[in-house]
Formats: C-alpha cells, structure tokens, sequence
C-alpha cells in the first residue's frame, strides 16, 4: 500500500474493529477508549500531518528481508507461546482465581461503585492511572518541545486571509456542525461524570471534549479556534489537570494515609473513595482534552506556516 | 513523613513538572528544577540509609495491600540505583542553564527542564516500583520524555537520531509489554514478589518462556547491548550535551536494573540461567560488545561518537559480570553502574563545555585545546584513564572485581580478554590526549577560553568523585556487595 491516506483510513478502521472485538470480550470500557482514542483522535492527527507530508510514500530501495525474518520469527515465537495458554473464558485460569476475586467481591463495600473497571483504574491502581496521565503530558510537552511556531503578528493577518477563501466552501458542514456541537460538549461531560456507573471516565471524555474543539478547528480555521482557546490556557489546564490527580495522593498524605489512599479524604471512607475518584476522572479529563488540543493545534499550526510560506514564496515569484 | 519516602522520591520531580509550566520564566524554572532534583538526592541517601540498617522498605499505595494495589518495594538494589541517578541529575542540572544558553532556543527551556523533569521521574519510577505493570507505565514517561530530548538537539540529524530510537525503543517497550501480559495470564498477578512465586509453579510451559524471552529481548532493546545496540550512538552523539550526560550516565543503568530485576528477582536464578542458554548468550554478547564497540570508537571523528561506542563497550563488561551469575560477579556488575555513571557523566559534561565554547565536537578542533581549556582536558584525561581502569580511579575499582570474579570462575580466558578490551580503550583515550595535547592548533582558529564556572565545579565534583571512589571503596562495595547478596538470598 503506497496511497498513506488508505493507510490511515484502513488503521482507523482496524481500531474500529478491534473495539467492537473488545465488546464480544465484554471489555466495554477498553473497546470505548481504542473507538475514541484508536479510531477517532489518532486518525484524525495522522491525516492532519499527511496534509503536509503529502499522501504517497516515498519509493525506497531499501530491501526488507532481514526486517521481514525478524517480523516472522517473533510472530511464530508469539504463536509458540499461546500453546499453554489457559483458554479464553476457563473459569480456572489463573486471571479468575488470584486477584480478580477480591475486585469482584469486595469492591462494592471497599469503594462503592459499580463499575469494576473504575474502581480498579481509579482507586485499587491509581497509580497507573496516574503515569498514564503524565504519559499524556509528557506526549503534549514533546509536541510542543518540537513542533511549536513562533507566530508572529504580522502573519497571522494573512493567515486569516487563506483560512476565510477556504471557509466559504463548506457552508452545509458549518451548519451541521455548529448544531452538533453542544451535543458533543455534552455527551463528553455525561462520559465524563458517569464513569462511576457505566463504561467510560477522564480518558474517553477528553477525548470526545477535544475532538469536538478539533472539528470545530477543523472548519472555521485555526484563528478562530484560537480566540476561544488560547494557548497558553490550553498549556495551563494540562498541566492543573496533573497537579489536580497528584494532590489527591498529597492530601491523603497529609491526612496520615499513604499515598492515593482515599479513605481518609473525609470521616466516612466510601464517601472519600467517591470524591478522590471524582477528582482524579477530572484531572485526566481536564489533562486528555488540553493534550489533544495542543497536539492538534501545533500540527495545524504548522501547516498553515507552511501554506503561508509557499503563499508568499510565490506571490514574491509573481512580483519579479 | 518518614515512612513516605520511597512516594515522595518519584512524587517530588513529578509535581515539580507541571509546575514548571505554571512558573514558565526559564531561570526560574531551571532553580526550581534544580531544587526538585536536589530533594530527589536527599531523599535517595535516607532511603538508602533506611533500607541499609533496616532492610527492605515496602510501600501500599492507595492504601491497599499488594497484590491488589501497587507496591513500592525499596531494597538495596533499588536505593543503590536512586542514588545513583538522583546524584547525577542533580549534578547536571547545575551546567544545565549555561548548556542549553547555546544549544536550545530561548523560547524551548521551560520545556526542556519540564521534559528532564519527567524523564527522571520516569526512571525513579522504573526503579522504585515492585509491580511489573507499572514498570511499563514508567518506562513510557522515560522513554517518550527521552524521544523529545533528544530531538532538540541543534544538529538535524539529532532528529534522525530520535526517530530511530523511537522506533527501536517503543519495540523494546512493546516487548516488555507483551511479556508482562503472558505472566500475567498465568499467574494473575502484576506484582513482583507475587510473580516470583507464582511463576515456578507454571515455568515449564511455553507462555512462561515466551514471556521470558519477550521481556530480555525487549530489555536488552533499552540497554543497548550488542547486537542491538544501533539507535545508542547517534542519540548520544546528536542530542543537547546535558541530555547526553544525564542519559549516558543514568539510562542505560536503568535498563540493566530492569535485567536484573527480572532475571534474579521476577523469574528467580535457576530459572532464567538454564531455560536459555542465558551464561552463554550474555557472555559471548558481552566480549562481542566490548571488541566490535571498543574498535569502532578507535575510528570515530566526532568526540561525543567515541565516548557513545564506549558506553555500549562498557554496557559488555556489565553484562560479563550478570552472565557469571555468581555474587563476586554481580558485585562488580552493580560497582560498575555506579562507577560507569561518574565516569561518562564528567566527560561528557567536559564534553559540553567544549561545544559552549567551540559549538563542535569533532576531533580536528580538539588540537590545542589542552592549553586552551586546561581544566576541562584535565577532566577528559582523567575521566578517560577511569574509563580503562588506571588504579587510583573508580575504573579500576570496578574492573579488578570483575577480574577476580571471573578468576573464582576460572574463566581465564575471559578474564584474559577483558584486560584486551582495555587496551582499545587506551587507544581511543589516546588520540583525544593527543589531539589536546601534542597537536598545535589549527591554523586560523580563534583562541577559547577556559568553561565557565557552572559547568567546572559540576565537572570536577565528578572527577573528585571518580578519584574519591577509587581510593575509599568502603561506601560503593559494601552497598554493591550486599545488594548482590540479596538477589542471591531472595531467589534459591
């Protein structure tokens, strides 16, 4: 496959797939997170960098073989591997009989909620949950470590000018989109609060809550999107969504627990675990969504310099 | 707060990076930075003290206990590697402002102390954790904040570099992945004691040695140890001086902890060294290691390169040591990551100071510079006569243990070989003291000056560690010896 936008169609659709395939093995909240995270955002980030990088790979005369052994040889070692696995489903497999249990079981009287997955995520390893978090960050730290451009103000005036030619052109879209919005905001914020009860929690929410800003970026232009967020709050909110999780852990350290222990949040301690979940789901929200944006804003940002700079380059040919 | 510690190791340089972005002026942030790490060291040398009289330190987080929540299990091992990595960041953090001055754009240096930051977070993560998973979790934060920092550098193939250890290092990270998930789905734990002894009753099955062999390949991957050891040399060679220093001195150590901690404590001794040919692999990859990289470096024209294939040279003498598997041989694995990260963490700090002051680092524009820039060629000699094991330095501290051990082996042939393996780094050395010293400078070149004071008193607090370690062995031996005794005394 030469054409990169197939490949990136057929990756999406692959993540689509392989959530629906979480579904049949009842891992509801995972399928959500790959449908948002796999499917949705990475999809649309890898089309707005094929907008730069242009959509057919190069041709190479670089020869793959030893690549393609060490491909086959790892995957027929993976396949040696599944030969003792314990089958999928078996109610004596080792996954069923160890720690499982306890989550099962006692999770209704330890935290209180009902969404195992959650519990377990947010409380009984919050920790992970955590990392994952400040993986984010890190990511959105790189993006803009390397990607960011310095905008100044004089070109931002005939950016505007190459965004509104384009926007004259999707007036249906623009419509649709405008009424499809709320409803997106909303339902990310239902995700969002209702990861207690059902699948879902910070990472989807942040997610379907950027990718609502993205669209809207997508269609009225960079500028904009600018006005309603500003970089420097985008920055801000990722990173007090961070802080927002570790100072759960620092206050029930200062209350005598360890580290994430929410029972000593308040007197009672379900009511604790609720509110230290309730926080931390927050704090990832308030970090997934601010990384999103940022990565869409730099990579965007990045191409509209480059439409600029070839704009002028050839106005500046037109005048000699 | 006492019983905290082993949290607030990880915890205190992780807050500290997001408020770096909230504080946004870049001197600040860089004291900020520097105080986090300096708490960071402090908290490693109680730590240290703590498991030292009173022994292994296990900490719930969230309050629940292990199995179920996420352990922070501190042993020797463990403070012996915060130590290690918590003194050098700080150290280098010191030189860091005046480095980047030259090497990073203004605009970029709250980021770029928000990303070192991070990635030391990440690696005190790795080391601290008692839970496999999270081991991955960390490993991500170091790696991705590892990709950025080496991408800044100012030369574009830094960018090259980068990509190159991306791709190598997410395939390492994704082996370790899908190694811990086979363990996983036949034990049913996550946790590492847990697994330890869990793990016997499967580990005649396939999975269990899939799983094995996904995690030290993938583990190996991150060490760079020969044959997979190409993305090192280019990361090293083009990335900003201070990630350089901070990553040569710290990285690799992470990753043979990693080694370490899977094959003695996870999968337990008699496992990991009859299911595979593991004694002989490691020994064989080891010498290769040495011979191929130790050649290499002789031939490099930029500096950074030679003292890059020298760290995959002295990665083989570590992994010799592991592949003995003998206590003597373990004890100069583990004095060795900790002499290896003050010998490389100085040069390559001498290092930077030659690209502040000339912006290259080839090795034509060394000629000279040993009048020119006394102080800093004082460090690179000495910091290069440890790097082959001159007595008096750390060098030969680590390298005469690993000599005996290999000798209670009667390994002598081996033992014969390493002694070999020193001399290409005698050659290497050689023709950066020659080119500093004996050659006169190259016509037309503008005269330098002497490194600034930020980057001596770092650079020389190293070389006085270097020399320190050497002659008072007493604090790196005991810990190394009895963190030794320990992986021997957990796993039958």
């Amino acid at each position: 496959m030469k054409d990169l936008f197939s490949v990136v169609m057929l990756l999406g659709i692959y993540s689509l797939l392989s959530a629906s395939f979480f579904v049949a093995m009842d891992a509801v909240d995972v399928a959500f997170t790959e449908a948002a995270v796999g499917a949705g955002i990475s999809t649309l980030l890898m089309l707005v960098v094929i907008t730069m990088t242009g959509r057919s790979e190069k041709t190479t005369r670089h020869k793959p073989m030893l690549a393609l052994l060490v491909v086959v040889f790892t995957g027929g070692v993976l396949i040696y591997g599944t030969f003792d696995m314990p089958y999928f489903g078996l109610a004596d497999a080792p996954i069923h009989n160890h720690v499982s249990p306890r989550y099962i079981n006692d999770s209704m009287q330890e935290i209180g909620i009902p969404n195992i997955v959650t519990s377990v995520l947010a409380s009984y390893r919050a920790f992970d949950t955590f990392g994952e978090v400040v993986v984010i960050f890190t990511a959105g730290i790189g993006v803009l470590a390397l990607l960011s451009v310095v905008r100044r103000p004089e070109d931002s005036d005939k950016i505007t000018a190459i965004n509104d030619s384009m926007h004259e052109r999707y007036l249906v879209i623009r419509i649709v989109t405008k009424i499809l919005l709320p409803f997106i905001l909303l339902f990310a914020l239902y995700v969002q609060f209702h990861g207690d009860f059902g699948p879902g929690g910070g990472f989807q929410a942040g997610v379907i809550f950027a990718a609502a800003i993205i669209l809207y970026t997508m269609l009225f232009g960079l500028n904009t999107a600018r006005k309603v967020i500003n970089q420097s709050f985008i920055q801000f909110i990722a990173a007090v969504g961070v802080l927002l999780y570790g100072c759960v852990g620092l206050v029930s350290l200062l209350n005598g627990g360890n580290f994430f222990d929410y029972n000593v949040l308040t007197n009672d301690p379900i009511v604790g675990q609720h509110i230290g979940i309730l926080i931390i789901e927050l704090g990832v929200g308030c970090t997934v969504a601010s990384v999103m944006i940022i990565i869409f804003f730099n990579f965007a940002g990045r191409r509209e310099m480059q439409q600029h700079n070839k704009k002028v380059h050839s106005s500046d040919l037109e005048s000699l | 707060m006492i019983s905290h510690l082993p949290v607030l190791q990880v915890i205190v340089p992780l807050m500290a990076a997001p408020l770096c972005l909230l504080l946004r002026r870049a001197q600040l942030v860089w004291l900020f930075a520097l105080l986090a790490s300096s708490l960071a060291f402090l908290i490693s040398i109680l730590l240290l003290q703590q498991v030292m009289t009173s022994g292994v330190i296990s900490y719930e987080l969230g309050g629940w206990e292990a199995p179920w929540g996420i352990e922070y299990r501190i042993d020797k091992l463990n403070a012996f590697l915060l130590l290690i990595i918590t003194a050098i960041s700080t150290v280098v953090l010191i030189a860091a402002q005046t480095s980047i001055e030259k090497e990073i754009p203004k605009e970029k240096h709250t980021l770029f102390y928000i990303l070192y930051l991070l990635s030391l977070t990440g690696m005190l993560g790795i080391v601290s954790t008692g839970d496999a998973f999270n081991v991955f979790v960390f490993l991500e934060i170091s790696s991705l904040s590892a990709y950025a920092l080496i991408a800044l550098g100012n030369d574009r193939r830094a960018l090259w570099a980068s990509y190159q250890y991306l791709i190598m290092g997410t395939i390492g990270a994704t082996f370790i992945l899908i190694g811990i998930g086979l363990m996983y789905q036949m034990t049913g734990t996550l946790n590492m004691e847990d697994l330890s002894q869990r793990l016997p009753q499967v580990a005649q099955t396939r999975t269990v040695f899939t799983a094995f062999v996904f995690v030290i390949v993938g583990v190996c991957l991150k060490l760079a140890l020969f044959p997979l050891h190409l993305w090192l040399p280019n990361a090293y060679a083009y990335a900003p001086s201070i990630v350089t220093v901070f990553f040569a001195a710290t990285a690799t150590k992470v990753a043979i902890y990693l080694l370490i901690r899977f094959t003695f404590t996870v999968f337990g001794l008699s496992f990991s060294f009859t299911t595979l040919p593991l004694q002989g692999l490691f020994l064989t990859l080891g010498l290769a290691g040495i011979f191929v990289a130790s050649s290499a470096a002789i031939y490099q024209k930029n500096v950074k390169h030679i003292f890059a294939y020298s760290s995959i040279a002295q990665v083989g003498y570590i992994i010799v040591g592991i592949s003995t598997s003998t206590v003597m041989g373990l004890t100069a694995t583990l004095l060795h990551l900790f002499n290896h990260a003050l010998m490389k963490s100085a040069i390559f700090l001498a290092l930077g100071a030659v690209v502040y002051r000339l912006g290259t680092i080839q090795l034509s524009s060394f000629h000279g510079l040993g009048r020119q820039m006394p102080l800093t060629m004082a460090a690179v000699t000495i910091g290069g006569l440890s790097l082959i094991g001159v007595p008096l330095t750390v060098g030969f501290v680590s390298k005469w243990y690993l000599l005996i051990a290999l000798i209670e082996k009667g390994w002598w042939l081996v033992a014969i070989l390493i002694l070999l393996g020193s001399l290409l780094a005698v050659v290497y050395v050689w023709r950066i003291v020659e080119a500093a010293y004996f050659k006169e400078p190259l016509a037309g070149s503008m005269p330098v000056k002497e490194a600034p004071m930020l980057f001596l008193i770092p650079i020389w607090t190293l070389i006085i560690a270097n020399i320190y370690f050497g002659l008072d062995t007493r604090l790196s031996v005991q810990v190394a010896q009895s963190a030794a005794q320990g992986l021997f005394g957990v796993s039958p």
